[in-house]
């Protein structure tokens, strides 16, 4: 964990009390909505159909136990008792009131978290890999470099008004899971040959409507110099990003336009002109942020508790035991996932309830600590494996258990029609729906790791073009179509999925779905074959084939 | 639209000079890019203080053979969500080591006036009487930074290696 010192808390507070001044202003008349809206969108505030939406950040994705409880906190005093956490680590408020929302803030500036740049035309919360810390074989722990970057990107005094949002994600392992190479920047962290720490810049990559992935800009950057060179980055974009359309003003289209050539030559004439500059990141200024970061105390414990042994007779334990839990960097812990994809139910929510019960939870099994992940699940990151029976039958009786994870019923959704003004079609039913019909956990786990994501508009906040399947949300002619894309992936061999065919309507996407799945089983070379490397080996001809053969 | 400099209300004793407009032989006057460059040794040597009106999509690179003889430099913020003169400010400021007056013009609200400050501007055409008035107390808004800039505050990264050095020392 992270601990805020004063200096931190005190920049939290005077934001908390400078947004304060704005809602008077906005509410006695003094600022237009136009002007208001620039600066509620960089306090995490966005107007939805309904209501304000408050969209609060979990930096790199890790929470502590307190935090957690003050999540709860806010959906149940300010909103309607639960939350939503989003594919880009934070959660959202769908019910706030406008008036409620300076006092929202100062209750999450209490421990250390804020709405700071959650929206607007500016770097985004810094994203990581939810396993940061714990994962085997990771470089080092990406959070330190997240916080830096966290710290460089809050306020900053020239790049708070950029064409266009910015999102920065950071991997250290070579599974990626944060999903960087669908970031405007990418950072892949390595060691050069002399051992010292580095990153791998890839950039313009990004999904809406017109995807990209990333493309490596620079091989190495060394660690002391990775904020003079992001700095390049956003100077030259924020001098020549688009902003005639917002549709082409992501730097993705910037560097598809120059050529990655050309953007990269840019980059680097700013880079050589400034570089040695107060950006400069001393080694003892890294290993201060470093020495804020706490770590458990692990203690010796066994790899193959007894109690392990015992529980995993019951082929309920054992099935979430597979499913959920991981391998941890010490023996005798382990990494738990809590799938927040009931059956049924809508996907990354979590009520009021619910949060309280995994701060007690990670109180008493993970030191304290709770993580979040771009899939919208929650994590316990460092679990002792004989606890995992007991820890088992708690989050069952939560709700927490379903043995899904990685699985067809993972859903990643954005809130559509349901939610948001800029969907065009419900994508939470579609989730709902689909977890339905692929509720056997025996189907689930024959048919295993299959990503579906689903997006009710062009937006693509459901990361669909990226999704193993991908739905996307359509409006014809007043009526909700569905465009199906298959063979996307999300991880260190990202790539934009294919459309299969014509957009089907909202009646008929469950039974597409279940026409692509069992035309998968019928043609994979081997039971271990995932969906997307049949995909890769066949095309889309022969899905397409079996989906609109008879429709 | 009042004119803010070192913090207070002042009247603003430069003539804008509209693209089409003559430009007046005495009294301090702020010109339009393309006009200054067509011609700018002539213009320097005018008798009263002499300033540019620079467009936010302009290289401000091209402004370095005349800094050290321009009195002010004017950037645009033609709409509050457009930050390109920001870029430009710090690099007029940090880069080409501009002294002189750094204005902003255009929809200037208080609530830019931090950032502004930490980008280099030190004069504001504010577009509101009351964020005008509210200057003095909006820029005290904030006590912390985390970014190095060329206004020399320090940032929250070295005000720690301070304490700890402090700490250590005693």
């Amino acid at each position: 964990m992270y601990a805020y010192d004063e200096i931190d808390r005190t920049l939290i507070n005077e934001r908390v009390a400078e947004f304060r001044d704005q809602v008077k202003r906005r509410l006695a008349g003094e600022l237009t909505e136009d002007e208001f809206k620039m600066l509620r969108l960089m306090n995490g505030v966005y107007l939805q159909l309904h209501a304000y939406m408050f969209r609060v950040a979990i930096p790199y994705g890790t929470l502590s136990s307190p935090q957690l409880r003050k999540m709860a906190h806010v959906a149940r005093r300010y909103d309607r008792g639960y939350g939503h956490f989003t594919t880009r680590q934070n959660i959202q408020f769908n019910w706030i009131k406008l008036a409620d929302l300076p006092d929202a803030l100062e209750d999450l500036a209490s421990v250390g978290i804020h709405a700071m740049q959650t929206s607007g035309n500016c770097t985004r919360n810094v994203t990581t890999d939810q396993w940061a810390g714990v994962a085997p074989g990771e470089v080092e722990d990406p959070r330190i470099w997240a916080e830096l970057l966290r710290q460089y990107s809050t306020m900053h005094p020239e790049f708070s008004f950029l064409p266009r949002k910015f999102k920065i994600a950071i991997t250290a392992s070579a599974h990626d899971r944060a999903a960087i190479k669908v970031h405007d920047i990418g950072l892949r962290i390595h060691k050069n040959e002399a051992g010292e720490t580095g990153f791998e810049v890839l950039v313009g990559g990004g999904l809406g409507r017109t995807p990209f992935i990333g493309k490596v800009i620079k091989p190495f950057v060394h660690g002391r110099d990775i904020l003079s060179y992001v700095e390049s980055i956003l100077r030259v974009y924020n001098q020549y990003g688009r902003r005639d359309n917002i549709y082409k003003a992501r730097i993705k289209i910037l560097v598809h336009e120059l050529g990655i050539e050309k953007f990269a030559a840019e980059v680097e004439d700013e880079w050589l002109a400034m570089r040695d500059s107060a950006l400069t990141l001393d080694n003892e200024v890294v290993e201060d942020i470093r020495s804020r970061f706490s770590y458990p105390h692990y203690q010796k414990l066994s790899d193959t508790p007894d109690e392990l042994t015992a529980a995993s007779a019951d082929p309920h334990f054992a099935r979430w035991l597979k499913n959920s839990v991981a391998p941890h960097q010490r023996t005798g812990y382990a990494i738990v996932t809590l799938s927040l994809k009931p059956v049924g139910g809508p996907p990354g929510d979590a009520t009021a309830e619910q949060m309280d019960a995994v701060a007690d939870l990670a109180d008493k099994y993970s030191f304290g600590e709770i993580r979040v992940g771009h899939e919208q699940n929650l994590a316990l990151p460092s679990v002792a494996k004989h606890d995992l029976p007991a820890l088992w039958r708690q989050l069952d009786k939560l709700g927490l258990a379903t043995p899904n994870v990685n699985l067809v019923t993972d859903i990643i959704a954005c809130p559509g029609l349901d939610y948001c003004s800029l969907a065009n079609t419900r994508s939470i039913p579609i989730a709902q729906e689909l977890t339905r019909r692929f509720a056997n956990h025996d189907l689930a786990e024959l048919i295993g790791r299959l990503h579906i994501n689903i997006s009710g508009c062009i937006n693509a906040c459901g990361h669909h073009h990226v999704g193993h399947i991908g739905i996307l949300g359509v409006e014809k002619n007043g009526e909700e179509f569905f465009q199906i894309t298959i063979g996307g992936r999300a991880d260190e061999h990202a790539v934009v999925g294919t459309l299969i065919g014509p957009a089907v309507p909202f009646a008929e996407v469950a039974d597409v779905i279940e026409d692509i799945v069992e035309a998968y089983l019928a043609l994979r070379a081997r039971p271990d074959e995932l969906f997307v490397q049949t995909v890769e080996r066949l095309g889309v001809e022969p899905f397409k084939e079996r989906v609109y053969a008879t429709r | 639209m009042p004119l803010v400099k070192q913090g207070k209300i002042v009247a603003d004793g430069y003539i804008h000079v509209a693209d089409d407009a003559e430009i007046p032989v005495d009294g301090a006057a702020l010109i339009p890019a393309a006009r200054f460059l067509a011609d700018p040794e002539v213009l320097l040597k005018r008798s009263n203080p002499t300033g540019v009106i620079w467009p936010n999509n302009r290289d401000p690179e091209e402004l370095v053979p005349y800094l050290d003889k321009l009195a002010v430099v004017a950037l645009a913020f033609p709409s509050f969500r457009d930050g390109r003169a920001y870029s430009q400010a710090r690099l007029l400021r940090e880069r080409y080591r501009y002294k002189g007056e750094l204005r902003a013009t255009g929809q200037v609200l208080r609530d830019q006036f931090v950032i502004m400050l930490r980008a280099g501007f030190d004069s504001f055409e504010v577009k509101k009487d009351a964020d005008a008035e509210a200057f003095a107390a909006t820029v005290k808004r904030y006590t912390v930074f985390y970014q190095p800039t060329g206004d020399g505050r320090i940032t929250a990264l070295h005000q720690r290696m301070q304490l700890r050095h402090s700490e250590s020392a005693r």
